[in-house]
Parts: C-alpha cells; sequence; structure tokens
C-alpha cells in the first residue's frame, strides 16, 4: 500500500514538472504515464477523464491526479497524487516571482517578465481560440468537413462579450447564465 | 490583529475555493475572476501585478490556475497564503473527481449537463476574449515593438505550428534579455 502511495506521488511530481504551459499539450503526457506505462486507467477511461475534465471545474492534472488517485489508492491516494501534480508549480512559482520582484531594477530582467506577459497574451489567446472552436464548430481540428456550425454558441459569445465590455459584470454571472442558456437552446 | 489575520486568511480561502469551482473550460478563466475579486472588489493586488503572476504561472510548471492562486495568496499573506489558496483552489476538483469516479459514466452521458456546458464554453470564451482585450491593450501602451509582435507570434506559433510552450517561453525570454542587454549598452555609450 504504501509503495502504491509513493509511486502515484513519484509520478504525478514529474507529471506535474513537466506539464508547462497546460492546457491540451499535455494530455499525452499524463497518458504516456497512467495509461502506457502503469496501466492505472485504460486508454477508454483515460479518455473519459478528459471529457469529464472539460465538463467539472479545475485543471486536468489535478483532475486526472484525483481520479487515478481515488481508484487506485482511495482517499489518501488521491491527495497524495493531487499534491505531487502541483508542487513543483507552488515553489517554482514562487521562486520565480521572488526572484522577478528582488531584481526588478534591472532593466534586462524585468524585460524579461515584460516578455513574459506578452507571450501569455498570445498563449492564452491560442487556448482562447481552442474553445472558441470546440464552442462553435465542436471540433478542435483545422478539418472543417464535418464542423456543425452551433449558432446558438456564436449568439451567446457575441452577447456576452458585449456586456463584459460595457457593464463589466461579474464573470462568474456571465458563466453561469451562458450554462442556463445552452439548457434552452441545445 | 489575530483576528484580521484570520479573516484574511479565510476570505483568501473563500474566494479561490469558489473561483475554483467555477473554473469551466481551462485555467485562464481564473484571470478575470482574480481580478474581479482580488483587483476590483478588495483591492488587494494591482492589475500590473496580477498580469505579472499570470505571465509566471504560465511559465512555470503545473496548472495555471493553481499557480496563479499560489502566488496571488503569497503576495497577499506570505506562504501561508500561498497555502491557503493552493488547498481553496485544489479542494473543488479534488472533491468533485472523487465523487465523479463512482459514477462517472452516467456523469458523461447525461444530456441536462452536457447542454448547460456547452452553454457554458460560449460564457467562458467571452470572458477570456475580454480579459484578452485588456491585456492587448496594456502590452500596445508599452510602445516596444518586440513586445508588441511578441503576443501574435506567440500565438501563431502555438495555435497554428503547434510549437511546444517551454520553447516559446525560453525563446521569449532570451529575447527580451539581449534587447534590454543592447539598449543598456546603446545608453551607457551615449552617456559618455
Amino acid at each position: 500500500m504504501n509503495n502504491i502511495i509513493f509511486t502515484l506521488l513519484t509520478t504525478f511530481l514529474q507529471i506535474g514538472l513537466l506539464s508547462i504551459g497546460g492546457g491540451y499539450a499535455i494530455i499525452p503526457l499524463i497518458q504516456e504515464q497512467v495509461v502506457n506505462s502503469y496501466n492505472w486507467l485504460t486508454l477508454q477511461e483515460y479518455t473519459d477523464i478528459i471529457a469529464i475534465s472539460q465538463m467539472t471545474p479545475g485543471p486536468l492534472v489535478v483532475n486526472t491526479a484525483s481520479f487515478v488517485g481515488i481508484r487506485i489508492a482511495g482517499i489518501p491516494g488521491a491527495i497524495v497524487a493531487t499534491l505531487g501534480s502541483i508542487l513543483s508549480g507552488f515553489i517554482v512559482s514562487i521562486v520565480l516571482y521572488n526572484f522577478f520582484k528582488k531584481h526588478k531594477d534591472i532593466d534586462s530582467i524585468s524585460n524579461v517578465l515584460k516578455g513574459l506577459r506578452s507571450s501569455s497574451v498570445g498563449l492564452i489567446a491560442s487556448a482562447a481560440s481552442t474553445i472558441i472552436m470546440i464552442a462553435f464548430l465542436g471540433t478542435s481540428s483545422f478539418n472543417f468537413d464535418n464542423a456543425d456550425i452551433n449558432i446558438a454558441a456564436i449568439i451567446v459569445f457575441i452577447i456576452s462579450l458585449l456586456l463584459l465590455r460595457k457593464y463589466k459584470p461579474n464573470p462568474v454571472l456571465i458563466i453561469v447564465v451562458s450554462g442556463f442558456a445552452g439548457l434552452i437552446f441545445y | 490583529m489575530r483576528l484580521k489575520k484570520l479573516k484574511l486568511y479565510f476570505s483568501l480561502f473563500r474566494i479561490t475555493f469558489s473561483i475554483s469551482a467555477f473554473t469551466f473550460g481551462g485555467g485562464y478563466v481564473v484571470i478575470p475572476m482574480m481580478r474581479r475579486y482580488f483587483v476590483n472588489d478588495l483591492a488587494l493586488i494591482s492589475e500590473q501585478e496580477l498580469l505579472d503572476m499570470a505571465a509566471i504561472a504560465q511559465s512555470t510548471p503545473g496548472a495555471i490556475a493553481v499557480n496563479i492562486a499560489v502566488l496571488a495568496g503569497y503576495r497577499i499573506a506570505g506562504i501561508t497564503g500561498a497555502i491557503i489558496t493552493c488547498i481553496g483552489t485544489v479542494l473543488p476538483p479534488l472533491i468533485i473527481l472523487s465523487v465523479i469516479s463512482f459514477f462517472y459514466k452516467s456523469f458523461r452521458d447525461n444530456r441536462v449537463i452536457s447542454a448547460i456546458l456547452k452553454g457554458m464554453e460560449a460564457g467562458v470564451a467571452a470572458t477570456i476574449v475580454d480579459i484578452l482585450i485588456d491585456m492587448w491593450q496594456g502590452i500596445i501602451r508599452e510602445k516596444n515593438l518586440l513586445l508588441t509582435l511578441m503576443a501574435p507570434i506567440t500565438f501563431f506559433a502555438n495555435f497554428i505550428f503547434n510549437i511546444n510552450v517551454l520553447v516559446i517561453i525560453i525563446f521569449c525570454s532570451i529575447l527580451c534579455f539581449i534587447q534590454a542587454y543592447i539598449k543598456i549598452r546603446q545608453g551607457g555609450i551615449r552617456g559618455e
């Protein structure tokens, strides 16, 4: 039992450490460990987790860690696997934050932070485009042959964006209301 | 004084827990929500700081939503704050997935749930695009050609060409470092 807990911890520590950038890029990375190396989940179960991850709040890494952990070793397994998946991010982000704060008067270093900010806008835009494609077309690939344009989603998107730009409502409110709109339209 | 601190810890936990419970559609939704609570409502961090945190969270391993929460907690209340916001962020998915692991097939195939989630996708996309517009305006205001170009180039590199995020981040960091270095040297020569 302790052995399994330890393996869960080290495996998810490794996954957490390698999953830079998040999003859909880390899907094969987790699959390699959880499905191919350890056979903790079947490919079908893993595909289900990705679907569930899109349906439930929380990052894919944390969701997979919780799901795998509880199946392999109950609640302690879920806690340990989750801890493993977030630990490296916790430490590295605080270290980097302190580094940039300490050297913010050095131009070359503060310029690097500015650059990271610019590139994060590009990366967020990339993630947003994927979400938009899934919401509007039901696919995230550029193969538009079997794309199915979802007019309702486009309308919800435009109205939400206009409301956000004009009245600055709470984003949670927008997400909840658009969920209800989904229930009515689809 | 101690009571005040406990109150701060509690509100950190409450905010990150409820934000995390609504982070459908990827970690970036956290940024507009954090802005709402920590920047606009409580004024605990500045908008600029939040964007720095987002940039750092993006460039470090692990889930972006967790990393931003950790940095916000750390900035507001030190390492204790970081641990509290981290727990607050991780707890909702941990609980939900643990519960779902027992009946996930029926959850996955539930039509009401999938209709709600389908609608949420469009709302989530709108929230992210909203903050992207603000972030983009902030970058243009810097009036630095390299920084202005970096955002669209990163977008194309990642979205169209699928270039690894780590490669992009390292490449951008080196470029910015060199740019500042050249500027300093030129400034030095002019100053002589």
